[in-house]
């Protein structure tokens, strides 16, 4: 169970997760300090760990759209938080696929700041009003490195030739 | 069952007799581009490598190409200490394809890969930047991916369980009225679509106005295509895309042009009319909050932009030199020009564009992103308005969140800058 820290709209672009200006930090160790910058007041609770680790970004459709910058992702990896997201732009859910963050595609959330939600399965129980919501799987072809716990660990797996469990791309196989 | 371009591009990529949406396949990759978040991949490709004991090596160093272009020159101590990380890989890995901060090379990274005959039709190209789709209009399968992806595109060569994209066709009919540009057309279909309404697809362009359309329009629709969440915008090749790369990328190997089948089966078809367009502007603060010029009254601005991937072209400088020869730009109003490449800056200069923008006032930079993306050469004021030919308007873009940015082509652009106004170029100084 934990709690919405912060409730989005639509189109949140990763130029708002992380602003252009500090790109030319890149390590994911030193990206959390910038997690949503220009929004001084969540991103100084964030810096000095006011939320708790699986703390809740709720958001609406097309989260992450705009650019590229995986930074978008590893700050908001580097705190644990966990977004749960109408819809999600390719690529931002493509980073977040790769570096672990817990992202969460579910069309119909309905949830405010300081409401408390548990994922029970494939749903989300909003605790603070009781609704439920059906949540969307993942893309299936990027389960693989979901499962092997990201990208840098999967493509390890690949370069030393080990075939990695329930690989998509050989739909044949017999899992 | 027939198959769209890009479908046909990605059963030839993996060997393939046939492929359709929703496939899940490992296309080898023909060309990979980073510009400085490099520093990043470097960092994640030896992450990769930690603890395999093998040693790191990029798959094959002929198909990377590195641009500095984001931060040139750099801005910061960082940034500098960066690029030269990024130089000694480079060195070191026997890169060729690398376009330092030189004006013998130089230039933002979506116009050195066409410029240079980096790209051809039917390759799969990737990049570590969304703008990566602008080289779909020159008829190759291009998007964007992360850092990490990149590093194991570097490691591996191949990219990663890729699911084959629904395609969405618009098909442009017409010729576009006086005024009315690429730029426009974009605009207007990313308006029509909305900021996801081409998500996890692709548009693929058809029509007399596309057939008619030189390769430096076809970069324009390509290159904005992600504004409306597509994965990538496709042209497909025809006789432009091959003079393009004969004639001006100095390509002299085989090209094979790739169409879609005639059964080919697409998400949704769309139509424009393109003689019914009229100048488009997107307003603060998402790109698909468009609206016609004209409709936009008495719109203040401090500071225009022309320039970066969308529009730093030589047709556009020299759209925006005709307009403003012999003019001066609106008193308060500052105007900054990037031409996309030190060949378009030098071919500029020959043609006498340059002196004509200097001359009004504009202030001519290096080839680069410059303000762009908000890290430096043109910031904003609180408060101050931005008209910008490039690609994004998300509150704080162009780094300042108290400011706004309106997105247009560059006959309004440099229209607007005579007058100090968002200004109808029908309308203009004359």
């Amino acid at each position: 169970m934990s709690k919405v820290i912060l409730k989005l709209g639509d189109d949140i672009s990763t130029d708002a997760i992380y602003p252009g200006r500090y790109m030319a930090t890149v390590l994911p160790s030193e990206t959390p300090q910038y997690a949503f910058a220009d929004n001084s007041e969540f991103n100084s609770k964030a810096r000095n760990r006011v939320f708790a680790t699986g703390s809740i970004i709720v958001a609406g459709n097309n989260f992450g759209c705009g650019s590229s910058r995986e930074q978008a992702a590893s700050t908001l990896k580097g705190y644990e938080f966990h977004v749960i997201a109408k819809g999600f732009a390719r690529i931002f859910l493509q980073n977040a696929i790769n570096l672990g963050l817990k992202c969460i595609v579910c069309p119909d959330i309905d949830a405010s700041e300081g409401d408390v939600l548990e994922l029970v399965g494939n749903t989300i129980h909003n605790k603070t009003n009781g609704k439920k919501f059906e949540t969307v799987p993942l893309p299936k072809s990027r389960q693989s490195i979901i499962d092997a716990g990201g990208l840098v660990a999967y493509t390890k797996m690949r370069l030393m030739g080990r075939e990695p469990l329930n690989s998509a791309v050989n739909p044949g196989m017999i899992e | 069952m027939g198959m769209t371009v890009v479908e046909r591009i990605l059963a030839r990529a993996t060997g393939q007799h046939e492929v359709k949406a929703g496939d899940v396949l490992e296309p080898g990759i023909d060309l990979a581009m980073s510009h400085e978040n490099a520093a990043l991949v470097i960092n994640q490709f030896n992450e990769v490598y930690k603890g395999t004991g093998l040693k790191p090596q990029v798959w094959d160093p002929s198909k990377i190409a590195i641009i500095f272009d984001h931060r040139v020159p750099a801005e910061s101590s960082k940034t500098a200490t960066n690029q030269k990380r990024i130089r000694d890989f480079v060195a070191h890995e026997g890169i060729t394809k690398f376009h330092d901060i030189r004006a013998d090379v130089g230039g933002i990274c979506h116009q050195i890969l066409p410029e240079y005959g980096y790209v051809r039709p039917g390759y799969v190209v990737v990049g570590t930047d969304s703008h990566t789709t602008t080289h779909g209009a020159l008829g190759a399968f291009s998007f964007g991916i992360g850092a990490t992806e990149m590093a194991s595109v570097w490691a591996l060569g191949i990219a990663l369980n890729i699911e084959v994209p629904k395609t969405i066709k618009i098909i442009v009919n017409g010729e576009f009225k006086k005024n009315v540009t690429p730029k426009d057309l974009i605009l207007h279909i990313i308006g029509r679509l909305s900021a996801q309404g081409a998500n996890f697809k692709v548009i693929e362009f058809h029509g007399d106005t596309i057939r008619n359309m030189p390769v430096s329009g076809r970069l324009v629709l390509c290159n904005m295509s992600v504004e409306a969440g597509a994965t990538s915008g496709i042209v497909p090749a025809d006789l432009e895309t091959v003079r393009y790369l004969r004639e001006e990328a100095g390509v002299d190997e085989d090209i094979t042009l790739i169409a879609p089948d005639k059964d080919a089966e697409y998400d949704s078809i769309i139509e424009v009319d393109a003689s019914k367009l009229v100048p488009q502007v997107a307003c603060p603060h998402t790109v698909d909050n468009v609206k016609e010029v004209m409709s936009l009254n008495e719109t203040k601005i401090n500071q225009v932009v022309i320039g970066s991937c969308t529009n730093g072209r030589l047709d556009d400088i020299e759209s925006a030199a005709k307009i403003m020869k012999n003019k001066k730009i609106a008193k308060g109003v500052r105007m900054l020009v990037f031409p996309a490449s030190w060949r378009i800056y030098k071919e500029a200069l020959k043609m006498g564009y340059i002196a004509d923008l200097v001359n009004s006032g504009a202030v001519v930079m290096n080839p680069g992103c410059g303000c762009c993306l908000g890290v430096h050469q043109g910031a904003l004021g609180d408060g101050e308005v931005a008209l910008s030919t490039t690609n994004r308007n998300f509150k704080g873009r162009m780094g300042n969140p108290q400011g706004e940015v309106y997105l247009c082509s560059p006959v309004v652009a440099a229209s607007s800058a005579l007058t100090g106004i968002i200004t109808d170029p029908s309308k203009g100084v004359n």
